[in-house]
């Protein structure tokens, strides 16, 4: 996957994707106009490369060359397995909506269970009965990343989740994106707005079903968490082992809310998730925090930004990484604190921890300061596991694959005890030790 | 058959020959003292006998219960019985006490072929344990020794003891860091599992200890051996004439 690519022509490669999807795409009125020109800020760049100081890590035009042809649509015996490797990632108690090669597949999903807290539509439904002055161009809103621009001129289905002012969702809502095709790329788009004082808690599952293989996944999800609202938003990334995610989050929080985002990549030969996260009211408290675990030669790129536009904010960041093999985790934060956010509290702390001599961990924190009277910190270290707490364990009688998992499990808790809810971190913690036991 | 026999046993780390030929017998019901001056060995002893990785047997076996323990991984040796309270326990951050005591405690039972211990039982026992040694309850919620002082690292290590009914006990400086309180309870700890059954090798540099636990045996070691053993008199004879005339002898 990592070399022998033709090196083509990247952008002429993705146009025919494009044209080639075209009339395949949902979407009425606007939409069509709104992918075109999205379409023509994505191939001002093409795929991001290693010389955007964003990708310099993840060159994605080097790693995978092109952009595949679009998935076709799911088939029955498709589904099958589709539901099969669905049912394996079930949350407790969730409410799960299945996507499927990126389209959603109610057949598969609890709509029956969802609580009238909430309105589900489908992106597919909500983009081909669009009528100008709708919310088609949000829904499919862009920023100047390349890669989601793409992901706005493909989106062929996704989630469009509302909760209107003072509604509380008690089950977590899980989103399961199940790619079952090889060599194909899917494309899914979900949006999420939180009315005032609303809450909800968000899981978003990315697995593969039996032969899936060498797929390219791009997904974002466009949040809105309204005034005093409170979202809780989990992302855990199993793609097959040859495949590729892409995932963007773009996500804006009132004032005195409460984001609470976690991320966990576990699988996939190249995986990019990128969040954009912007403080937009006061008094309002952000933690995002999430885990990469790899191994074999996967590359995994975790990348933060955490923009304060106003004052009296706090973001907390906690990001670990676990490497084996000749795998490579990236981690870039970049915390901006714009010239208004007076009394920005914000952290980041990224750690490694390697268990082979060829794994690799690049972090780059990056502080952005243009206020005054601001609290920032950031720390990242990287280093194998401490051999004297390894030989206590063992002296105590553990194994040492035991005594390393107890200590790997303990690493890996300093990010996932941040998630507030103790179902969903149980539930974390569960793919975190699936993981853990795949690798003895 | 003796519980731990040491014969001609040398050691290198990095190079550098440690232990030069010791002996030593342990039988079963026995408590040993080993005195020694600083860098004389005695922690390398201990961690050779636990399996600490990183040190070089050159020479020499080390026979528990008559088998070879240095064919043993460290988790084997300790499911047999052997047990290093250890001169410097280390911190396990976000691995909680309890969650430690039960994980090792079931993976020694487990090894053995015991049943693993349900919860209210192992419940029981840790509260029992922890009481008679005066540990606060929620001393073992927190991380393994994360945030204890120099005493309660100590006590943790009795405890764990006291919880592994270990057959060979080796406690490497278990009095230095209490306050004298701390050392009579943790003392009265040890001495609680004495039995004809177990045996201890109290590592020390005190004769104060030796008057709570009474040893049966008196090692003193200097440069990597055993230079001179004798009854608990020994010790303070130590105690008021020093290592000096030993170092010279070694
Ligand atoms: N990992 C190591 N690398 C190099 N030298 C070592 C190492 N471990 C021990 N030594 C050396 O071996 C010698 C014996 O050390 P050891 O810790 O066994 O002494 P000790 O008798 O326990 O001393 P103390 O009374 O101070 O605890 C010392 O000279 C020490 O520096
Ligand atoms: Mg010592």
């Amino acid at each position: 996957m990592k070399q022998v690519l033709p090196k083509a022509d990247p952008e002429r490669a993705s146009g025919n994707v494009f044209a080639a999807a075209r009339g395949r795409l949902p979407g009425a009125g606007l939409v069509p106009q709104i992918r075109a020109s999205a379409f023509e800020v994505y191939e001002r760049t093409g795929l991001p490369h290693r010389g955007m100081e964003d990708w310099k890590y993840t060159d994605l035009r080097a790693l995978i060359g092109e952009v595949l042809p679009l998935a076709p649509r799911p088939d029955a015996e498709a589904l099958v397995r589709a539901k099969v490797s669905a049912e394996q990632v079930s949350a407790d108690q969730a409410v799960k909506l299945v996507l499927v090669d990126g389209i959603f597949v109610p057949e598969l999903s609890d709509l029956g269970r969802l609580e009238n807290e909430l309105v589900v539509r489908s992106l597919r439904e909500v983009l081909e009965n669009s009528a100008p002055g709708d919310m088609a161009g949000l829904v499919l809103s862009t920023t100047t990343d390349s890669i989601i621009s793409l992901n706005a001129a493909l989106a062929t289905d996704g989630l469009v989740i509302t909760v209107a002012d003072g509604n509380a969702v008690k089950r977590p809502i899980q989103i399961v994106h199940v790619a079952t095709g090889a060599s194909v790329s899917t494309f899914t788009r979900s949006y999420l707005q939180l009315g005032k004082g609303a809450h909800a808690a968000i899981v978003e599952s990315f697995v593969s079903a039996e032969r899936a293989s060498g797929y390219q996944a791009n997904d974002a999800i466009i949040a809105l968490v309204g005034n005093e609202a409170s979202l809780s938003y989990i992302r855990v990334a199993a793609a097959a082992s040859d495949a590729v995610n892409i995932s963007s989050a773009i996500i804006a929080v009132g004032a005195r809310a409460k984001l609470d985002l976690f991320s966990m990549t576990c699988s996939g030969s190249i995986s990019r998730y990128q969040g954009f996260i912007s403080l937009a009211g006061e008094g309002t408290k952000v933690s995002a925090n999430g885990v990469n675990l790899i191994r074999g030669e996967l590359h995994a790129d975790t990348t933060m930004v955490v923009d304060h536009a106003v004052p009296h904010c706090t973001s907390r960041e906690k990001f670990r990484a676990v490497i084996d093999d000749r795998g490579r985790s990236v981690f870039q934060g970049r915390i901006v604190v714009r010239p208004a956010a007076r009394k920005t509290d914000a952290t980041l702390t990224t750690r490694a921890l390697l268990l082979s001599d060829q794994a690799e961990a690049d972090s780059k924190p990056e502080l952005e300061i243009l206020a005054d009277d601001v609290t920032c910190g950031h720390g990242a270290t990287s280093g194998a596991l401490d051999n004297s707490l390894v030989f206590y364990l063992r002296a105590r009688g553990l194994p040492e694959k035991d005594a390393k998992s107890l200590l790997i499990k303990a690493f890996l808790g300093e990010s996932i005890e941040e998630i507030t809810s103790e179902n969903l971190r149980d539930f974390v913690t569960a793919q975190a030790e699936h993981w853990l036991q795949a690798g003895r | 058959m003796a519980l731990l026999e040491v014969k001609d046993l040398k050691v290198r780390v990095e190079e550098r020959e440690i232990l030069h030929g010791l002996t030593l017998t342990v039988n079963e019901g026995e408590v040993h003292a080993i005195m020694g001056p600083n860098g004389s060995g005695k922690s390398t002893l201990s961690h050779v006998i636990a399996g600490k990785p990183g040190y070089e047997v050159t020479d020499g076996q080390i026979l528990f219960r008559g088998e070879d323990l240095l064919e043993m991984e460290p988790n084997e040796r300790a499911a047999k019985g052997v047990f290093l309270a250890f001169q410097y326990p280390v911190e396990i951050p976000g691995v909680a006490t309890m969650n430690f005591l039960r994980t090792a405690l079931n993976a020694q039972r487990k090894a053995r072929g015991e049943d693993e211990y349900s919860t209210p039982d192992f419940l029981k026992k840790v509260r029992e344990v922890s009481k008679s040694l005066n540990i606060p309850q929620d001393m073992l919620k927190r991380g393994v020794n994360v945030g204890f002082s120099g005493g309660e690292k100590k006590r943790n290590e009795v405890l764990q003891m006291a919880l592994f009914e270990p057959s060979l006990c080796i406690l490497d400086e278990m009095d230095s860091g209490l306050d004298i309180d701390a050392l009579r309870i943790a003392a009265d700890g040890v001495n609680a599992l004495r039995s004809p059954k177990r045996a201890m090798v109290v590592i020390t540099h005190y004769q104060r200890l030796l008057n709570y636990i009474v040893p049966d045996v008196v090692h003193v070691m200097s440069k990597g051996r055993v230079v001179k053993s004798g009854g608990k008199e020994l010790a303070l004879e130590l105690e008021a004439c020093g290592y000096g005339q030993f170092e010279d002898a070694a």
